[in-house]
């Protein structure tokens, strides 16, 4: 894989913290846990890597102290380089800036970093979306289009009841004709992925003007407001993903990883997602546990019987308990004889001996960071 | 420029390890898979960064290539540093002709130069074929406190092993007064370890007499430390008190990886406070199908499991089939272990593929007489193929 010197990589690791407000809460969207040993924000920096992009900028809004500890100097992506690599951008980097209210807003605030960065294109992306995706293809196709943007869509169901969506009408052409932001009915439709490609100087162009007007939305500013006056092309892309923006959302997201073949699509052999390593050692199994459908990192023993769940790393259940369709985030401990079943556990909560929690499938019950039961 | 080291490690690397046959065929022993994500290399090396010694020279020589790339810069063991860190050091060339190393001590003298651009007091002298944890800085504080040249540490074990180990006699202030390699009537129960603190001036001076002395062996147990014994150097035994297990044979080896597996397991992997440090894969976490069936074992990221697992140890990336069975063995990375097939007190080695109904390995309940079973083997990059048999005390190194 040969490095892509003339593209920059921006993810914006805060955006949509409200959407699972009980996960943010302490941290950014892109430090939130996934996948039983990954963080949000894992996907769009290995998709950057994977697509050749060397060059990545983290921007962040609040929180950020977790994922600062998660991406380091980016040495597990790849991204601690002399030429490039990763760079974390709080707000405040520049005098007079204050903390963002939109992507706009926010790139503004950095200007001077993507300015500087040697690169005529800049790819987006948010931490919300759970794919693996490669931009080669889709660089290619912007520059090939003579588009202003390139919006990067999938055939999704908006359900009015998730919340959050942009939603493209596409033409003939290719090229967006129409776009929509939550609109009131459900429906089958060309779901935006929150994925953007332009020039560089284009983006300086739009942010210039939008901040010269008081706009800060890329969404309503920019491709609501201005769909008529810029080519936006419409890229689909046909692979799997996921998009968060409910806690049901992450719960069932998670839990789709347990089916073969979304694994199998999520994690290529030549384009791996890459995490922090934590030098846990293996699972442990004990004399009486019974598993069935789970996916388990590394660092857990268990002893007792789990179906169905998704087990981070440094988990433990002890003997008799029984964890059914879960989710158990980094170090949570379960005692003896528990019944648990539709739970999402924050890091390191403890379970009590002999306690009986349940949720349901749309409405799992939530314990935070640390909680005790 | 170098900055002055107090205490440099040296770790012996270059073994064959003959007696793991078929799985050092083509690595070097202490890159031989452990313990589920292991290779044996991670316990001296996390046990020096653990003990807070960051510079380490490691001996290589025989099939190195294996073990080069898994050492790398150092940094899963964070020894990735700009002062020290950890150093690959294979035989070299020089004006004088090329040499390889001849015996453990000659390995150490060839590399004299190493060690001196750090300037030590003390070196520690390591092997890699050993699975234990230790405080290596308590017994250079031991050594310190009983002004030792030499220290050496040792473990109490039963008298029935004694005549097979190296056996020290000791007083009771732990000076050793005779060392013995292998006596078949052992005076003490104190075997060496294979672990060695000297202080640098004197091993040094040692190093190079024996260089010249010509003894044939150039090896710590059989010249050193006898010469420095007969010197009147002041040798001490360190007692270490913990699981430590020498990992050179195949049966030592699937031992020690059932040790993991007992209750009464005395080597903590879970412990954070001393964590085994080891590369790492990238791998997403393992699954365990619907109709896996999963117990006493350890498990590693990248497996997929939908057979039957029981008292075993699966490393990184492991499939194992619905329907195939999986008990009483280890099944090193990237194994592939298909429908029907039978696995049992068996070793089997990285990136196999064991096809369907083959059988490998039998219960030492089915022979009455045990000395015709022993565990099997399978080497690295085997395919077993379909319906094929590996008997018990077999090792195979070709495909069948």
């Amino acid at each position: 894989m040969g490095t892509n010197q003339n593209v920059l990589g921006l993810v914006f690791a805060s955006l949509h913290d409200e959407a699972i407000f009980d996960l943010t809460k302490q941290r950014t969207m892109g430090s939130v846990s996934f996948g039983g040993r990954y963080r949000l924000i894992d996907f769009p920096l290995s998709n950057f890597v994977n697509s050749g992009i060397s060059q990545v900028g983290v921007i962040t809004k609040r929180n950020y102290s977790s994922l600062l500890d998660h991406i380091g100097s980016g040495r597990e992506w790849d991204l601690a380089r002399k030429k490039g690599g990763l760079h974390l951008l709080p707000p405040y980097s520049h005098a007079g800036s204050t903390v963002y209210n939109g992507r706009l807003d926010a790139l503004g605030n950095v200007w001077n970093f993507v300015e500087h960065a040697s690169a005529d294109y800049v790819v987006l992306s948010n931490c919300d979306v759970v794919t693996n995706i490669d931009y080669r293809p889709i660089i290619a196709a912007h520059i090939r289009s003579n588009a202003d943007i390139t919006a990067i869509y999938a055939k999704g169901f908006y359900d009015q009841t998730q919340g959050s969506a942009t939603i493209f009408g596409i033409g003939g052409d290719g090229f967006v004709n129409d776009v929509t932001i939550d609109p009131p009915m459900s429906s089958a439709c060309n779901l935006g992925l929150d994925m953007f490609v332009m020039s560089k100087p284009f983006l300086r162009r739009i942010i210039k003007e939008s901040m010269s007007r008081n706009r800060y939305s890329l969404r309503r500013d920019i491709l609501l407001d201005r769909t008529a006056n810029y080519k936006i092309l419409a890229y689909e892309y046909t692979g799997y993903y996921s998009k968060i923006s409910s806690l049901a959302d992450y719960f069932s997201a998670n839990l789709a990883l347990l089916e073969t073949k979304n694994r199998a699509a999520l994690f290529l052999k030549n384009a791996p997602i890459f995490t922090q390593t934590r030098d846990n050692p293996p699972v442990r199994f004990g004399l009486e546990s019974h598993i069935k459908n789970a996916l388990i990192a590394d660092g857990c023993v268990i002893e007792g019987k789990v179906e169905n769940c998704v087990l981070f790393r440094g988990v433990r259940i002890g003997k008799g308990s029984v964890v059914r369709d879960s989710i158990l985030c980094q170090d949570t401990v379960v005692g003896t004889h528990c019944s648990i079943r539709n739970v999402i556990t924050d890091k390191r909560a403890i379970i009590a001996d002999e306690r009986q929690l349940t949720g349901s499938a749309g409405y799992p019950l939530f314990l935070g960071k640390e909680a005790q039961i | 420029m170098y900055i002055k080291k107090e205490v440099v490690a040296m770790l012996l690397a270059g073994g064959q390890g003959s007696r793991l046959y078929a799985l050092t065929h083509d690595m070097a022993k202490p890159a031989v898979p452990f313990g589920g994500k292991y290779r044996l290399i991670d316990f001296p090396l996390s046990n020096c960064t653990n003990s807070g010694i960051d510079t380490v020279g490691v001996l290589t020589q025989y099939q190195p290539l294996v073990l080069n790339d898994y050492i790398g810069n150092g940094q899963p063991w964070d020894l990735d540093k700009m002062n020290g860190g950890v150093h690959v050091l294979p035989p070299y060339e020089t004006s004088a002709g090329a040499s390889w190393y001849e015996g453990t001590a000659n390995a150490i003298y060839q590399n004299i130069s190493f060690i001196e651009r750090y300037d030590p007091e003390y070196v520690v002298v390591l092997g890699g074929d050993h699975i234990y944890k230790m405080d290596y800085s308590k017994m250079v504080d031991f050594h310190k406190e009983h002004g030792a040249d030499l220290t050496i540490a040792v473990l109490d074990v039963p008298k029935a092993e004694a005549s097979r180990m190296g056996i020290m006699t000791c007083d009771e202030e732990m000076h050793i007064i005779e060392f013995t390699e292998k006596p078949k009537e052992p005076k003490s129960t104190l075997a060496s370890m294979g672990i060695y603190v000297f202080t640098w001036s004197k091993l040094k001076k040692y190093l190079i007499e024996n260089e010249y002395a010509n003894t044939g062996s150039k090896d710590f147990g059989k010249d050193i430390i006898p010469a420095m014994l007969n010197n009147g150097e002041k040798l001490y035994a360190y007692t270490f008190e913990g699981y430590w297990k020498d990992v050179g044979t195949l049966g030592s080896l699937w031992d020690a990886n059932m040790d993991l597996l007992s209750p009464n397991e005395t080597l903590d992997l879970y412990d954070k406070e001393w964590r085994i440090y080891s590369r790492h894969n990238n791998m997403p976490p393992q699954y365990i199908g619907p109709s896996a069936e999963v117990e006493n074992s350890m498990i590693t990221e990248g497996s997929v499991i939908n057979g039957k697992v029981d008292f075993s140890v699966i490393f990184g990336g492991v499939t194992i089939e619905e329907g195939a069975t999986v008990k009483y063995s280890i099944v090193m990375p990237g194994t592939v272990i298909k429908a029907g097939a039978v696995v049992e007190y068996a070793i089997v080695g990285e990136d196999c593929v064991i096809d369907k109904n083959a059988h490998i390995g039998r219960s030492p309940e089915e022979y009455p007489n045990r000395d015709e079973w022993g565990i099997a083997v399978v080497g690295h990059n085997i395919i077993v193929s379909e319906s094929k048999t590996v008997a018990p005390k077999d090792i195979i190194a070709d495909n069948i």
